[in-house]
C-alpha cells in the first residue's frame, strides 16, 4: 500500500496533465498554472531540507581536521549572509548585505568560470590528438572551423566558410537532429513508464 | 517722391507678411490635392472566433482595399477598431501593414494591475469591428462595414492533433512489446560502452578503496535527465552496498537532496545493507552554479574518487567538472540530453551515454523484460519517424506539401 498509493498519484496527475495538454479551455490552463504553483511551492518548503543538510555536513566536518578550515569558511560565510540579509533595509543596493554579494560573491562566480577557458584548451588537445581515424578527422574538421575566424589570401577565406558553412548545415545538423528526436522520443517514453508506473526507482523503489 | 517710396515699402512689406501667413497655412493644413485622394475601405469584412483557443479571442478577416497594391496604391496600413455595441464608441485595437488581410485580437488577462481590463474578452462575448485602409500621406478611407463576431471556448486543440496521433503510435508500440516481454519473450538490445563501463568502474573504486562521486547535475527533480539520473544512482548504490564501496552525493537542490537521499537508502535496504547507509553522504551543497562547481572540485581533489559519474542536466560546469575530475585520475562516466554539452563531455569523460541513452540506461540496468520493452517501442517510433521524414522529403520535393501539412503542430 505504502508503494501503490504514490504510483497512483502519479499515474492519475500524469495522465490528467497529458489531457490537459489538449484542452484549451481556461479550467484547463488553471490546472497547469495551478500545478506548476505547487512545484514552486513544495520547492520552498524542502529548502529547510537543504539547509539543514548544508550546516548538519559542515558541523561534523569541523571534527575532521583537514576539512575544519574550509568548513569553518562556509559556515561563517553562511550565518554573516543570513543575518545581514534579515532586514529588509539590507536587501538595498549600498547595504552591508549586498556589498558582499557583489564585491565578494559574484567575482568569485567569475573566477570559477573563467576557469573554463583553460579547461577547454587541456580538453581539445586532448580530444584533437590524430590518434585515430576518426580523431584525425576531428582534427581537420575543427582546424577548418576555426580557420573561418582568420583572414586568409588568395580567397581562400571564401573557399573554407563555405566548406564550413556546409559542414555546420549538413553533417552536423543532421546529427544535431539525430540526437533531437532520439532525447525527444526518450524522455516521452520514460515519461510513459513513469505515468504506467513501469518506472519507479525515483520513489526509492524498483 | 518719398511718399511713393514709403507705401511702395508698406505694400512689400504686406505682401512679405501675406506670404508668410499663407507659407505658414500651407505647412499646418495642407490640401486635399497635395495629400491625394483616400484609398478605398476593405471590403467583405467577416469575424471568426480564433480556434483551439479558451474562448478570448477573435479573427477579423476581410478583402485587401481596391487601392492596396492595385488602383492608387497608396495604402500604407489598415487600422482595426473595436466596439462592445454596432452604435458604440469604437476604439483602435490595432494596425497592420498594407498586403495583410487579417488580424488577430486577443485579451485573455481578466484583471491587469489589480483592475478590471476593459478590454478582457470573456468567452460567449460578442464584439463588433470596422476597419479603415489608411494611406501612405496618413489619410484615412471610409470605415468598413461593422460586422460582429462571438469568442467560444474550444474543447479540443485540433492544431496538436498529430501529437496525439504520435503518443497513440507510440503507446501502442509500447503497450505490444510490453506484452511481449510478459510473455517470455526475449528481445535484444545493443550494447551501451558507457553502461557496461559501469559494474568496471564501481569495482574499481573497491579495489582502489576510494568512493564514488555521483553527480546528478543542476537539473530539478522535475526534469527528465535528473529522474534517469535517480535510476542510475539506484543501481549504483545497489552494487556500492554489496562491494561496502562509499558513494557521495553532492546535490543543488533541495527536492533532488530528499529523492537521492531516499534513492540510496532504499538501494542498501534492498541490497540488504542497512546499516551501512550513511544519509551524510548525499548532501545539499548550494543552489548556485558555479559555488556548486567549486564545492565538487573541491571534493573531487580531496578525496580523490576512484569513479566520478555525471548523470543529469548540466551546462557550462560540465568540462571544468569533467577536467577537474580527470586531474584527480577518476574514470568518469557522463550523461546528458544537453546537447550542447555532450562534446565536453565527450572529450572530457572516459563514456558518455548520449541523449536518449542516459534514459534507457535503467532498462539496461535492470534487464527487467517489461523496461527493455519501452526500448524496443521506442526504436519502432523512431524507425516510423524515419519512414515520414523518408516520404515527406520526397512529396516535398516533388511539391506535394500534403504530409507536411499532416504533421504540422500549430500551437
Amino acid at each position: 500500500m505504502k508503494r501503490e498509493i504514490p504510483i497512483l498519484i502519479v499515474g492519475i496527475t500524469g495522465f490528467a496533465m497529458l489531457i490537459q495538454y489538449f484542452i484549451p479551455t481556461d479550467w484547463s490552463e488553471f490546472i497547469f498554472s495551478y500545478s506548476q504553483d505547487w512545484v514552486i511551492v513544495i520547492g520552498i518548503l524542502a529548502m529547510p531540507l537543504g539547509i539543514w543538510s548544508l550546516v548538519k555536513a559542515n558541523i561534523l566536518k569541523m571534527k575532521v581536521p583537514g576539512e575544519r578550515f574550509y568548513s569553518a569558511v562556509l559556515l561563517f560565510g553562511f550565518f554573516i549572509m543570513v543575518l545581514s540579509g534579515l532586514k529588509r533595509e539590507n536587501l538595498e543596493l549600498g547595504s552591508f548585505h549586498m556589498n558582499i554579494f557583489s564585491y565578494a560573491l559574484v567575482p568569485i562566480q567569475a573566477t570559477i568560470f573563467s576557469l573554463l577557458a583553460f579547461f577547454i584548451a587541456s580538453a581539445a588537445y586532448r580530444a584533437f590528438r590524430a590518434r585515430s581515424v576518426l580523431a584525425t578527422i576531428l582534427l581537420l574538421t575543427a582546424f577548418l572551423i576555426m580557420l573561418r575566424f582568420i583572414p586568409l589570401p588568395f580567397g581562400l577565406s571564401t573557399v573554407n566558410l563555405s566548406i564550413v558553412s556546409w559542414i555546420l548545415k549538413v553533417p552536423n545538423m543532421a546529427a544535431n537532429r539525430a540526437i533531437m528526436m532520439g532525447i525527444g522520443l526518450g524522455a516521452t517514453a520514460t515519461a510513459m513508464k513513469i505515468i504506467l508506473g513501469i518506472e519507479r526507482t525515483y520513489m526509492g523503489h524498483d | 517722391m518719398r511718399k511713393t517710396l514709403k507705401v511702395i515699402f508698406a505694400l512689400l512689406i504686406l505682401a512679405l507678411l501675406g506670404g508668410v501667413a499663407s507659407a505658414q497655412e500651407m505647412e499646418t493644413a495642407p490640401s486635399a490635392d497635395t495629400l491625394g485622394p483616400p484609398p478605398q475601405p476593405p471590403s467583405d469584412v467577416r469575424v471568426e472566433d480564433k480556434a483551439d483557443d479558451a474562448g478570448h479571442g477573435l479573427v477579423v478577416k476581410w478583402n485587401l482595399s481596391a487601392d492596396d497594391g492595385a488602383g492608387l496604391d497608396n495604402v500604407q496600413m489598415y487600422e482595426i477598431f473595436r466596439s462592445k455595441s454596432a452604435t458604440g464608441e469604437f476604439q483602435s485595437r490595432g494596425i497592420v501593414p498594407a498586403g495583410t488581410d487579417f488580424f488577430d485580437d486577443k485579451d485573455d488577462q481578466e484583471h491587469t494591475g489589480g483592475e478590471p481590463n476593459p478590454n478582457y474578452m470573456p468567452a460567449g462575448s460578442t464584439w463588433y469591428y470596422e476597419i479603415k485602409a489608411i494611406s501612405d500621406k496618413n489619410i484615412g478611407s471610409e470605415s468598413s462595414t461593422v460586422v460582429s463576431g462571438t469568442t467560444k471556448a474550444n474543447l479540443f486543440h485540433w492544431g496538436k492533433l498529430p501529437v496525439l496521433f504520435g503518443v497513440i503510435i507510440f503507446g501502442g508500440f509500447l503497450l505490444a512489446f510490453i506484452s511481449q516481454a510478459k510473455s517470455g519473450k526475449s528481445l535484444y538490445v545493443r550494447p551501451l560502452a558507457g553502461i557496461n563501463a559501469v559494474d568496471d568502474a564501481i569495482g574499481r573504486a573497491t579495489e582502489m578503496g576510494k568512493p564514488i562521486l555521483f553527480i546528478l547535475g543542476l537539473g530539478t527533480a522535475g526534469d527528465i535527465a535528473t529522474i534517469a539520473g535517480f535510476t542510475i544512482l539506484s543501481r549504483v548504490s545497489r552494487r556500492t552496498a554489496e562491494y561496502q564501496t562509499k558513494v557521495l552525493v553532492p546535490v543543488q537542490d533541495p527536492v533532488v537532496l530528499a529523492v537521492a537521499q531516499e534513492t540510496v537508502r532504499t538501494a542498501y535496504l534492498e541490497a540488504g545493507r542497512p546499516d551501512q547507509y550513511n544519509p551524510d553522504n548525499v548532501f545539499y551543497v548550494t543552489a548556485l552554479q558555479f559555488p556548486y562547481v567549486a564545492a565538487v572540485n573541491g571534493i573531487m581533489l580531496r578525496e580523490r574518487p576512484a569513479t566520478n559519474f555525471y548523470m543529469g542536466k548540466f551546462y557550462a560546469e560540465s568540462l571544468i567538472l569533467a577536467e577537474t575530475g580527470n586531474i584527480a585520475g577518476s574514470i568518469q562516466i557522463s550523461g546528458t540530453d544537453e546537447i550542447g554539452q555532450l562534446p565536453f563531455f565527450v572529450a572530457a569523460t572516459d563514456y558518455t551515454l548520449i541523449g536518449e541513452e542516459l534514459y534507457a540506461a535503467s532498462a539496461y540496468l535492470s534487464q527487467e523484460p517489461v523496461q527493455l520493452g519501452t526500448l524496443k517501442a521506442q526504436d519502432y517510433t523512431k524507425g516510423v519517424a524515419m519512414v515520414i521524414i523518408i516520404i515527406g522529403t520526397i512529396l516535398i520535393t516533388a511539391g506535394i506539401p500534403f504530409l507536411l501539412n499532416m504533421i504540422t503542430v500549430n500551437l
